[in-house]
């Protein structure tokens, strides 16, 4: 089981739980699950010309991260590193665990009309944020009256 | 339990109290809440907390008594015509709260922020750090 990204707070806690009563009786889930609580937490928005997905991934090195488009699924794979001590180091304490260590990925399907040349990334205070630009004939367009 | 355990404590009745002061509805100071890691050695603790999108000027640290408050407010470059269509991250808005232990000296505390991760650091008051105790044998 994941661990919850932000523990202990009561709304994500009802999200949760109502995002386990849902996968309960939902008959056809998406085939790569609903993913919520997986590390890093994505937020994905639309404009007509781009589509922007925001990772929230903090404490990584940049160059280590993995971003790769094939056949229009996008995923973010990586590692971060435990900033704990060593289990057998007995001179320090550790009181609180939460924050996420070790390897992820992270999978989605942008949608049909993405240019696969047009995908940029950039890493500011730990958000990846990832634009893909939809393809030129894609894009919302006016048409004159002849 | 020693008393060092209570940087662990969370004090979320105090945020319950700061939510409904300030806005009836209560809901526009809500605010998620930032994992942590607290590691304490012979010298003082280390605190660790996840804080994605905050940049340094939007990072406030309060030491006010024994409480250690912990706030950030997320920014990020979002584009004006963006509609959302799947949201994990719904609040941009980050609190967390920690009462701190009498030994640990809060006048020093260091901070340091980047990529997102803050590190702190407060050291223990000089009277509480370690020393070997001598038995005399009379």
């Amino acid at each position: 089981m994941y661990q919850s990204l932000f523990p202990r707070d009561a709304f994500a806690e009802l999200d949760r739980l109502q995002r386990e009563m849902r996968e309960a009786f939902d008959l056809s889930p998406n085939i790569r699950g609903l993913g919520r609580g997986g590390f890093p937490a994505l937020n994905v928005g639309g404009t007509p010309q781009s589509v922007e997905i925001f990772a929230f991934a903090p404490g990584l090195d940049p160059a280590t991260v993995e971003i790769e488009l094939d056949r229009g699924v996008l995923s973010i794979a990586g590692e971060r590193p435990s900033g704990l001590p060593a289990a057998d180091d007995g001179k320090a304490a550790v009181h609180i665990n939460e924050r996420f260590a070790g390897r992820f990925r992270r999978v989605l399907s942008l949608p049909d009309d993405i240019d696969p040349d047009g995908v940029t990334a950039d890493y500011r205070d730990g958000i990846l944020h990832i634009s893909a630009r939809r393809r030129e004939s894609a894009l919302p367009r006016r048409i004159t009256v002849q | 339990m020693s008393q060092t355990n209570d940087v662990t404590r969370n004090e979320s009745a105090t945020r319950a109290g700061a939510a409904t002061r300030n806005d009836p509805a209560g809901r526009s100071d809500a605010a998620l809440i930032p994992p942590v890691d607290v590691i304490e050695d012979s010298a003082g603790i280390t605190l660790r907390a996840d804080l994605p999108g905050v940049p340094k000027d939007k990072l406030s640290l309060q030491v006010e008594a024994d409480t250690l408050t912990i706030e950030g407010q997320v920014s990020m470059p979002t584009p004006q015509s963006m509609e959302a269509s799947y949201v994990e991250v719904s609040m941009p808005r980050f609190r967390r709260v920690f009462t701190l232990s009498k030994e640990l000296d809060a006048g020093k505390v260091s901070a340091d922020l980047k990529n997102g991760v803050l590190s702190l650091r407060i050291p223990k008051a000089e009277h509480a750090q370690p020393r070997r105790i001598d038995i005399k044998v009379g």
